[in-house]
């Protein structure tokens, strides 16, 4: 079962590095985090955190339309190309050409947070003439960043296993969005009494919570991350992200492909 | 191609030419901190950064212009400090930019209470904002109990500067005066490390030398003209008589000039933002008595 998950993934992750759409965006985030350093020539004071929230926000950006872009056509792709049926011939089940599907995409992702995240840290090693302590927090908002791909992605991966591209990219950025304002929902559910109450706190536990895992701003400040936030978001990204995978799997597993 | 490139930017830099302004237009963009916050989806310390810039920008235009009015400073720093509460350096040099009167700053200096107080909230334990709202109150507002109450809040923050406690003290006792106004710029050189805030202290302590030495130079030259019934047009008798071991310079090396009437003043009145006197008088106003 490993094996074949496994394949799968890597063989998603080849596939995915050959789109031309990776490597522009990609570009685009060197360029920003570049541009933050010329930016921090017509400001005062902010030097340092102008690129760390320009370069992190530039990571985190990119990657979330990389896993829109390609997590909408994970499925839908290998269904109009008919290669989807070959792989079903073989003995792969349906659910785990899902899961090797999602760990192939947050693979890429992965590489791709990654290699930003270096050149991220070629700019700051510039700037700042050498690293500080402080600097590590940094890499505290890295993962929670990757964590946020991974719940974009297995979003992503839900919609693409029953709707069109298009439809999966507007409805994923779309959640991308309102999971923005999750904290808000919260907040309003909070001060609403009755039937709204729950229907509010329902909607803003079920829809993901990516301001909590945004800490860009805080470690631009050069605040440390506490490592019962790190445990928590890890635990609350997995156990959601595994949810909506398991909720792709159940959908595709009962999807009539004729 | 390259011609068609070479082209536009050669139009372009004629629309330049044609209208300066047109590069750093009076726009907000989005006026409101707290739709700016809703459309951030959680990037709020980027955009804080940009209005910052924009402020700075904005602010670096029109005093390169020599603007008297600066309507839309308080907005950009407002919105900047309500996307990020923690942007220290915008109360700070947010506040300079208000207080200062025109063309050096925008002459709001109720604003810039304002804006350091709410520094004050959401960063309690920052002393600075503490002693720069103490320095506007004293240097601007000319409120110096005010100033004292900031300087003694200030002094009871963890870690805070141990000035504060004499600011606190002496600008209750010898508020207005110019050792106290000397103190703070001092300490204002001292304590930071920005080189903006560094210069523009120094350009202050230059000033207070002015306003220093220029009164000592004219009870000079009325001793000298009622000991020896002249009044003198230049240092020179001064010098001759021995009164004096070498012609006075102002702290630029410019040499003082000293007016018939036994009024002095520097040479270069432009060269110098802050002083009160050594200024030749405004039209219509009779000269300032010595």
């Amino acid at each position: 079962m490993t094996n074949r998950i496994g394949t799968i993934a890597f063989n998603t992750f080849r596939e995915a590095v050959r789109d031309r759409v990776l490597y522009n965006l990609i570009v685009f985030a060197f360029l920003m985090i570049g541009a933050s350093l010329l930016l921090g020539q017509i400001t005062i004071g902010v030097q340092r955190q102008l690129l760390i929230n320009l370069g992190l926000t530039a990571i985190s950006i990119f990657g979330v339309l990389i896993a829109i872009f390609i997590g909408i056509g994970l499925v839908s792709k290998e269904i109009d190309k008919r290669t989807l049926y070959t792989v079903l011939t073989r003995p792969v089940q349906r659910w785990e050409f899902i899961v090797g599907k999602f760990f192939g995409l947050m693979g890429t992702l992965a590489v791709n947070a990654g290699l930003m995240t270096v050149g991220f840290f070629i700019a700051l090693i510039y700037l700042m003439r050498g690293l500080q302590a402080s600097d590590a927090s940094i890499l505290a908002a890295v993962y929670f960043i990757l964590l946020q791909f991974m719940i974009v992605t297995a979003v992503a991966l839900l919609l693409s296993s029953f709707s069109t591209p298009i439809e999966s990219a507007v409805l994923t950025f779309a959640i991308f969005v309102v999971g923005s304002f999750s904290e808000d929902l919260r907040g309003f559910a909070e001060g609403a009494k009755g039937a709204t109450h729950y229907v509010a706190m329902t909607i803003s536990y079920l829809i993901p919570n990516f301001s909590a895992l945004n800490y860009i701003a805080s470690v631009a400040h050069g605040n440390a991350v506490p490592a019962s936030m790190i445990a928590w978001n890890t635990a609350y990204a997995l156990l959601y992200a595994g949810a909506v995978v398991c909720a792709a799997a159940i959908i595709f597993q009962n999807r009539n492909m004729k | 191609m390259l011609t068609m490139l070479a082209g536009s930017a050669g139009a372009l830099r004629e629309i330049v030419r044609t209208r300066p302004e047109a590069h750093l237009q009076d726009v907000l963009y989005i006026p409101s901190a707290k739709a700016l916050k809703r459309m951030s989806l959680g990037y709020d310390g980027l955009l804080a950064d940009i209005y910052w810039t924009r402020a700075v920008q904005y602010f670096g235009w029109k005093h390169k212009h020599k603007s008297r009015e600066y309507p839309l400073l308080y907005p950009l720093l407002e919105i900047t400090t309500e996307l990020d509460p923690h942007l220290i350096v915008a109360y700070r040099f947010g506040a300079t930019f208000l207080a200062q009167e025109p063309p050096d700053g925008a002459g709001q200096p109720e604003k810039a209470v304002e804006l350091i107080e709410r520094g004050i909230r959401a960063n309690a334990d920052d002393w600075r904002l503490y002693y720069d709202l103490g320095f506007v109150y004293a240097m601007n507002l000319e409120d110096y109990q005010a100033a004292a109450k900031a300087f003694e809040r200030g002094s009871e923050v963890p870690h805070a500067h141990p000035f504060l406690k004499v600011l606190a003290a002496d600008m209750a006792q010898h508020g207005g005066d110019l050792a106290t106004a000397r103190l703070m710029w001092q300490t204002t050189y001292e304590t930071t490390d920005d080189p903006g805030i560094k210069s523009n202290a120094l350009r202050h302590l230059q000033a207070l030398d002015v306003d220093e030495t220029v009164p000592k130079l004219e009870e000079l030259v009325r001793q000298f003209h009622d000991k020896t019934g002249i009044q003198p047009t230049s240092f020179f008798p001064l010098l001759e008589a021995g009164w004096i071991r070498r012609i006075p310079t102002d702290p630029l090396g410019m040499p003082y000039k000293l007016l018939p009437d036994g009024r002095v003043e520097v040479q270069d009145p432009t060269a110098w933002s802050f002083i009160r006197r050594g200024l030749p008088p405004k039209t219509g106003e009779p000269p300032a008595k010595p």
